[in-house]
């Protein structure tokens, strides 16, 4: 059983802590209370953003007094136990070419802030986490699905939760100190999480690869990036394809040319169903991505 | 009637009020960081309260006007000069085509205004004309104004003189030490007692690193942590968290060292605690602070956060009514 706290963030923000370890029950019981906020349109309410084991409201305290909005978030964490946790959403999958040379630039130049100057940080994650080479560590990491848990940071960049169960989770700490650069679309990797960065800029993920796929555009020009920006949103599940450079090369080109379209099937997930048998439900979504 | 930009400054972006109602995806608000002095500069001269404005730090840009028009430049004591001789801030001054507006030095505050008649009528993008530099979102491309570029203008939204100035009793700009008040809570039972009677107890110097994402503060003692096992998921410095939300001016220490308060252009989640967060009425007097500035955080309740919210509108009323 899931206990909340809740906490004031100033007079304009209810913050949420569903719990202090990341879990996909964590995820679920944050997701629906923040759908049932949404639901109750309550007045003064702003801004709601679900994060992986917590959530957090943005009100005007000048339209809802805090300690009321507080009162009324606790009764409807009651109504959001009872919510069965079966999620309507869909499988992507994301193409990625591990070891590209960008990172490698990128992870060089940095080298004197991370905890193993001597390696790159995907032999480095593939040590420490047991894997006898990089090549079975990327079997790991592209082998089972991933749930997207967060959208957030910046701009679009979606936090992934590895869908297997714990021991069999990869754990990774991030840079000692963060890095002032990251190539836009690395896949990153801190904690217990992946991460595309969805613009250059700072971070602290180690890099392990890039996808050709962009999922964020301001300009709206790409094509399925057209009716909004931002690609991800949380409850998507993804499945990332390892590719080669040369097939990197093909989608670079292709998403140019305006004709890329990422693999995308609708699926229903269940929680109870994923806990039962994780194997089994996997290997369903994956039959779903897969079949044409 | 566009101006011509022929110097930025060190950082000059086109600002509004913001857009909210994406934070849930990353995209952060944005606007004005002293939303207060946004609101008088455009009121100077005739304009919307919410039109979009420069926002300039330290030093200012220097334009050149193709019409006549009305400006006004607000918020940190940066004294503007048309054609070389200084004029008045919080004033309506009007400019003559071909006339060249430029800067002396600041005297106080970090981030002027500069409003012109019409407002700067770039294309709006999620609602908001805001520069978002991180995603690319506003301004001119999404980025900083660079030299070269051209501002256009809107249509005066309704005649007012020149000279109309906003007295000084109703401008605002943090003292020197400057006071934030901060409501604590979030991750607060991260630290011990001690240590958070100190962080209030201590004065902390602006770093360099303080922008539109956020402010660091130097100069205090590094926090005590409360003995933990790591959560799953969190990581293992005793200031990791599960990536969660962050409140605009939310105060993060990584690693226990140095407070971060996080602004219009955050960040929106992250793995780091916090320890509170500063009241929305002082939210506009940090972007007005310059490096070195000592400051005290001073400990607050919901109480007093939601009294100062409400003298801050009465100051806020008070100045329409001057200006209307």
């Amino acid at each position: 059983m899931l206990n909340s706290r809740y906490s004031f963030g100033g007079d304009e923000h209810i913050f949420v802590e569903v719990s202090e370890e990341m879990s996909l029950e964590a995820f679920f019981k944050a997701l629906s209370m923040t759908n049932a906020v949404r639901e109750a349109s309550i007045k003064g309410v702003t801004e709601i953003c679900p994060a992986n084991a917590s959530f957090q409201i943005k009100f005007d305290p000048d339209l809802i007094h805090p300690d009321d909005l507080m009162s009324e978030l606790k009764r409807m964490e009651e109504e959001a136990g009872r919510a069965s946790p079966v999620l309507n959403t869909r499988i992507i999958e994301i193409p990625v070419y591990y070891q590209d040379p960008w990172t490698h630039e990128t992870l060089m130049r940095f080298r004197e802030r991370h905890q193993d100057p001597s390696s790159s940080d995907i032999d480095y994650a593939a040590r420490i986490n047991g894997f006898a080479s990089v090549d079975e560590f990327i079997a790991a990491h592209s082998g089972q699905p991933w749930f997207v848990s967060m959208v957030g940071f910046v701009s679009g960049l979606p936090f992934l939760y590895q869908m297997v169960d714990r021991p069999h989770q990869i754990q990774v700490p991030k840079y000692l100190r963060p890095r002032t650069d990251t190539p836009k679309l690395t896949v990153g990797y801190g904690g217990c999480f992946s991460c595309i960065y969805s613009v250059r800029g700072a971070g602290g993920y180690q890099m392990f690869g890039i996808t050709p796929m962009p999922i964020y555009d301001p300009t709206q020009q790409t094509g399925y990036l057209k009716d909004f920006m931002v690609f991800f949103k949380p409850g998507d599940i993804v499945k990332w394809k390892p590719i080669d450079r040369a097939e990197y090369d093909r989608c670079v080109a292709a998403v140019e040319a305006n004709t890329f379209a990422p693999r995308i099937r609708e699926v229903e997930f269940s929680l109870d169903a994923f806990n039962a048998d994780i194997e089994g439900t996997n290997a369903k979504l994956l039959e779903a991505l897969n079949a044409d | 009637m566009p101006i011509d930009v022929r110097k930025t400054g060190l950082a000059t972006t086109v600002q509004d009020l913001g857009r909210p109602g994406y934070y849930h995806l990353g995209i952060p608000m944005g606007g004005a960081m002293d939303r207060f002095a946004l609101r008088c500069a455009n009121l100077l001269v005739g304009n919307d309260e919410g039109a979009a404005c420069l926002e300039t730090v330290f030093m200012g840009p220097e334009l050149t006007f193709t019409e006549d028009t009305l400006i006004a430049v607000t918020g940190a004591e940066l004294p503007p000069k048309i054609d070389g001789e200084i004029r008045e801030t919080w004033t309506a001054l009007a400019v003559k085509a071909g006339q060249t507006l430029s800067f002396d030095y600041l005297r106080a505050g970090a981030r002027a205004y500069i409003a012109f008649a019409g407002g700067i009528d770039t294309p709006p993008m999620l609602g908001s004309r805001s520069t978002y530099a991180i995603g690319g979102l506003g301004g001119i491309d999404g980025r900083a104004v660079q030299a070269g570029d051209v501002l256009p203008l809107g249509t005066p939204a309704r005649p007012v003189a020149e000279g109309r100035t906003l007295a000084e009793r109703l401008r605002r700009l943090p003292g020197n030490p400057a006071e934030l008040r901060v409501l604590p809570g979030l991750y607060w039972h991260r630290i011990t007692e001690a240590s958070g009677e100190r962080f209030f107890a201590e004065t902390w110097k602006v770093a360099l690193e303080a922008d539109r994402m956020g402010y660091r503060f130097q100069g205090g003692t590094p926090m005590e942590f409360v003995d933990r096992e790591p959560p799953f998921g969190a990581g293992s410095d005793p200031s990791n968290i599960t990536d969660a939300c962050y409140p605009y001016g939310s105060i993060q220490i990584p690693s226990g060292t140095e407070p971060i308060i996080l602004h219009r252009d955050a960040v929106s989640g992250g793995g780091y605690f916090m320890i509170g967060t500063v009241i929305s009425a002082d939210m506009d007097l940090i972007g007005q602070l310059q490096p070195q500035t000592p400051t005290r955080f001073v400990k607050v309740n919901m109480h007093t956060a939601l009294a100062a919210r409400r003298e801050r509108a009465s100051q806020l009323a008070a100045m329409r009514e001057a200006l209307g």
